[in-house]
């Protein structure tokens, strides 16, 4: 079953920029890069935990604040050499809202 | 409709290139490579150790079948190319393939040279190149015993050490005086051959090749003076010839190698050339190091990016034999017009050379202890100025305390030695990703380990490694690109801004031609400060692109909360002040309450979305930002001076405070500390400190440069004032000029070891028409930015990024 969450507008997030979407126990870190498009990812880092929302924001991907590991936002994978998974959700944008799959 | 790129010669600069070139432009051509070797690409600087049997020819191979299929490269394996059409831009191959060619590039090598001596076709007479000649060196040594090895050199010494390893009687015929005499001196070429001597290595030194004798085979070499050795195998290595066969006949301008401009293109401006097959500038090169620094402007021009040039590399030799360290770079023989200093340890087996030239570093070989060679070799590349280091030159680098891993001695580390304290990387992890993956820059080492990524205080360390490990074939590049999204270093971007007065970082990378849209972390901050420093009126800071404390104004810790830590000016503070930080400790349950190293109080665990609120109950007692998390002035530490001391000669308090007041708030490269001690007895170690006040009776020393973190450096005293207004004036010229002309992260310390302290003093101490200068666009930065409008204030109050403290959304 998949729902999906109206979480706030585009520009409630600054280009390049991210927000934190509470859902529960859970962060997820909700981004905007340059194309005006959105990701969506659990706010913690595969390596150590570190808040992604916290990171710098660049193309589609996002470098932890903390080692500076890079995250692809696509899919919540870490950017080779890494190794690593954070969980994704997918995102769509309808009428300048925001919208997050949680499952 | 992709274009098509052929790349003849399968070797480590042809694909080194279609490396750099599928990174940067990945979908442009169609990429067809021919190698006449029935391998995939290999590591060729790593065939000592496979002749030693320290490693298989698996474990030195680069890029294998998977490779060329994953990205689309067609290879022909053992297939040499015989023509090349150049009107019809077709190349022919021997298997009597032909393809056609949009861009041609030519990484042909090179070829031992073999010297023409009668009998030199027999045999059991090789050159020590490729796989081919190292396996028949171990199959030799299976059955028979002896082995001749023609040329003390770089090669035939590694040759010459693996057939030993192999079980063989090895004799070393050199035609000169002294063994690598293109890479060492008379004294240290004599230590070498005295070492290898021990090691079982047997030398027929100023000797001269006429006639290799044998019946079907080798069988025995005689020489100019009549004398004979009686040997199985005879491995020439007496220097490479680049291979142009090709190239000459196909009418490609030729000298010694095919001759090729700053952009690695040659006389048909379709075609490329890289690598050992080359001539640029005069020079030939045979070693690996350069082709790094070619293959990536080679990459730029064929992605039609057309930035970029070659100048030449400065190389620099390691010699990878066990048990012997030796290393050289640059003019180490020196002539008349320069001067050496030579420190010679006979019983330790040291001899170490610097040659200098106007105070400049333009050489040096180093044998026994080599630690110091890859900062040496540094200084030499960077033409720093050593005039003020030059009585503890010889005594390296690491004589100053060194914070995190002590000793230093790369070479007789155990693997399980930690080599990076931060990211817990080992001595074994570094050289095994060096092997395994192939990586020769301290950049991939960074990436695939972390090693020396967080603080960076073992980078020493790491390109210690490297050379060890890769030997002569590593060379550091000569100026570092900031990261990877541009070709060009600090200096250069920098120099841009101000001259094309570049104020935003969309500006920059635009005109400087930026890889990609958006940069990367690394460059972004960097790029972020340069515009802002250079141009504090016209630009606008760019918020997204600075690290998370600076825009959240707290430190992140590690478990995602922050820390606050307002200012005590001069490390004074009110029972009010304190009373209010307790209020706030107790408010917001704050556990851990930390008096910080620079005499001021630190709360810790702090949500983000109470930062707001916890700084406008600090604001309310008259409490403002530390800037405890910024790339700015931190903190003045102080003692108390003559108002209380019995020892005290000034109002150190007094005058810590009106530099704080004075510097607070500015942004800077890297943090910045200062303190002022009432008598020299130092009390607030203002000579560790990047600027340091000491009182004395008749006035103020000033100090600069200090740093007590990774490496401690004590400060140096740049001179003595008699006035407070003074005191002021050059702090705030001291801070400006590091602000506009040290690099991004790169403290006071290092950034004055670069470019001399002589060069700061004669700026602000010598040229007071400069120093005013410097204080005046001191001042002016710090009220055009508005920088003493406090931080915390205006996210408590005024609503400045509010986005940032507050969830978009809270649901479930």
């Amino acid at each position: 079953m998949s729902n999906w969450i109206e979480v706030g507008a585009v520009d409630d997030i600054p280009v390049l920029g991210a927000r934190v979407v509470k859902n529960g126990d859970v962060d997820i870190a909700v981004f905007r890069n340059s194309n005006n498009e959105v990701f969506a990812v659990t706010d913690s880092c595969p390596h150590k935990q570190g808040k992604l929302s916290q990171g710098i924001v660049h193309d589609k991907s996002v470098t932890c604040p903390l080692h500076n590991w890079k995250i692809d936002l696509t899919n919540g994978e870490a950017l080779a050499p890494d190794e690593g998974c954070t969980g994704h959700y997918a995102t769509k944008i309808e009428s300048g809202k925001i919208f997050v799959e949680i499952k | 409709m992709k274009e098509k790129l052929v790349v003849i010669g399968n070797g480590m600069a042809g694909m080194r290139t279609v490396e750099e070139l599928l990174e940067i432009a990945p979908d442009k051509y169609d990429i067809t490579v021919f190698g006449a070797e029935p391998y995939g690409n290999y590591n060729r600087i790593l065939l000592s150790p496979v002749l030693c049997g320290e490693k298989t020819i698996d474990e030195i191979m680069l890029n294998d079948d998977q490779w060329y299929e994953d990205n689309n490269i067609t290879l022909h394996k053992g297939v040499k190319v015989t023509d090349v059409n150049r009107k019809a831009c077709t190349v022919t191959a021997d298997d009597g393939t032909t393809i056609d060619y949009d861009r041609l590039l030519i990484s042909t090598g090179s070829d031992p040279f073999i010297i023409p001596v009668p009998g030199h076709d027999l045999p059991g007479v090789i050159g020590f190149r490729d796989i081919k000649d190292v396996d028949t060196m171990i199959e030799t040594s299976k059955s028979k015993k002896r082995a001749v090895v023609i040329g003390g050199g770089l090669l035939g010494l590694e040759a010459a050490n693996g057939l030993i390893k192999q079980g063989m009687d090895v004799t070393v015929i050199h035609l000169m005086d002294w063994l690598m005499e293109r890479q060492m001196d008379d004294i240290s070429g004599e230590m070498l051959k005295h070492s290898l001597e021990e090691q079982g290595m047997k030398f027929k030194m100023k000797a001269s090749t006429t006639e290799i004798l044998g019946d079907g085979k080798v069988e025995k070499i005689v020489f100019a003076d009549g004398s004979e050795i009686e040997t199985d195998l005879i491995v020439m290595a007496v220097g490479i010839r680049p291979n142009i066969e090709l190239a000459k006949k196909i009418g490609l301008h030729c000298e010694r190698g095919i001759v090729v401009n700053d952009t690695l293109q040659t006389y048909d401006p379709k075609i490329y050339a890289i690598g050992e097959c080359i001539e640029h500038r005069g020079m030939v090169y045979g070693l690996v190091a350069p082709l790094f620094e070619m293959a990536k402007v080679c990459a730029n021009h064929l992605a039609e990016y057309g930035i970029g040039i070659y100048e030449g590399t400065i190389t620099s030799t390691k010699l990878k034999v066990t048990g012997i360290d030796l290393f050289s770079a640059g003019d180490f023989m020196g002539d008349e017009t320069t001067e050496d200093i030579v420190v010679r340890d006979a019983s330790r087996g040291v001899y170490k050379k610097i040659v200098i030239k106007d105070e400049k570093i333009l050489g040096a070989v180093l044998y026994g202890d080599t630690i110091d060679g890859a900062w040496y070799f540094q200084l030499m590349r960077e033409g720093t100025n050593i005039s003020d280091i030059r009585d503890a030159l010889m005594f390296g680098q690491g004589h100053l305390g060194d914070s995190g891993h002590g000793g230093n001695v790369v070479a007789n580390m155990s693997d399980d030695a930690e080599i990076c304290g931060c990211n817990g990387v080992s001595k074994g992890d570094v050289v095994k990703a060096i092997t395994v993956k192939g990586l020769f820059t301290l950049e991939e080492v960074r990436a695939h380990t972390k090693a020396s990524s967080s603080c960076g205080s073992c980078t020493g360390l790491v390109e210690q490694i490297l050379e060890s490990t890769l030997g002569g074939d590593y060379a550091a590049p000569e100026a570092k690109p900031i990261c990877a999204c541009t070709d060009h270093t600090h200096d250069y971007v920098r120099e841009q801004i101000r001259k094309q007065k570049l104020t935003s970082i969309s500006d920059v990378y635009k005109k400087l031609n930026w890889k990609n849209d958006d940069g990367c972390a690394a460059c972004r901050m960097s790029v972020n400060y340069y515009v802002i420093s250079t141009w504090p009126e016209e630009s606008k800071d760019d918020y997204q692109s600075r690290f998370i404390n600076e825009r959240a104004h707290a430190n992140i810790q590690k478990d995602g909360t922050y820390s606050v830590i307002p200012r005590m000016w001069g490390g004074m503070t009110t029972p009010k002040e304190l009373r209010a930080i307790a209020n706030v400790a107790e408010k917001f349950d704050l556990d851990t309450v930390h008096v910080t190293g620079g005499q001021r109080i630190g709360l810790y665990g702090v949500k983000k979305e109470e930062l707001p609120l916890i700084w406008k109950d600090l604001n309310d007692e008259g409490l403002v930002s530390g800037h405890a998390y910024g790339k700015a002035l931190r903190t003045v530490k102080t003692c108390v001076g003559k108002e209380w001391c019995r020892f005290g000669t000034q109002d150190s308090t007094g005058i810590g405070i009106k530099l704080e007041q004075l510097s607070w708030g500015s942004w800077m490269p890297h943090k910045f500390k200062m303190a002022a001690s009432g008598c020299p007895r130092n009390c607030a170690e203002a000579t560790i400190k990047d600027f340091g006040v000491v009182c004395v009776d008749s006035g103020y020393e000033l100090h600069i440069g200090g740093n007590g973190g990774i490496a401690v450096r004590v400060t140096d005293l740049l001179t003595k004032v008699e006035t407070e207004e003074e005191v002021l004036e050059y702090a705030a010229a001291f801070c400006q000029i590091y602000r506009e002309e040290a690099r991004y992260l790169e403290r006071t310390a290092p950034w004055i070891e670069r470019v001399g302290f002589t060069y700061v003093k004669e700026s602000i101490v010598d040229d007071a028409a400069k120093r005013k200068e410097l204080a005046e666009r001191f001042k002016f930065s710090q009220e055009v930015t508005k920088s003493q409008d406090d931080p915390w204030t205006e996210r408590s109050t005024k609503g400045v990024d509010a986005h940032e403290f507050v969830p978009l959304k809270v649901i479930g």
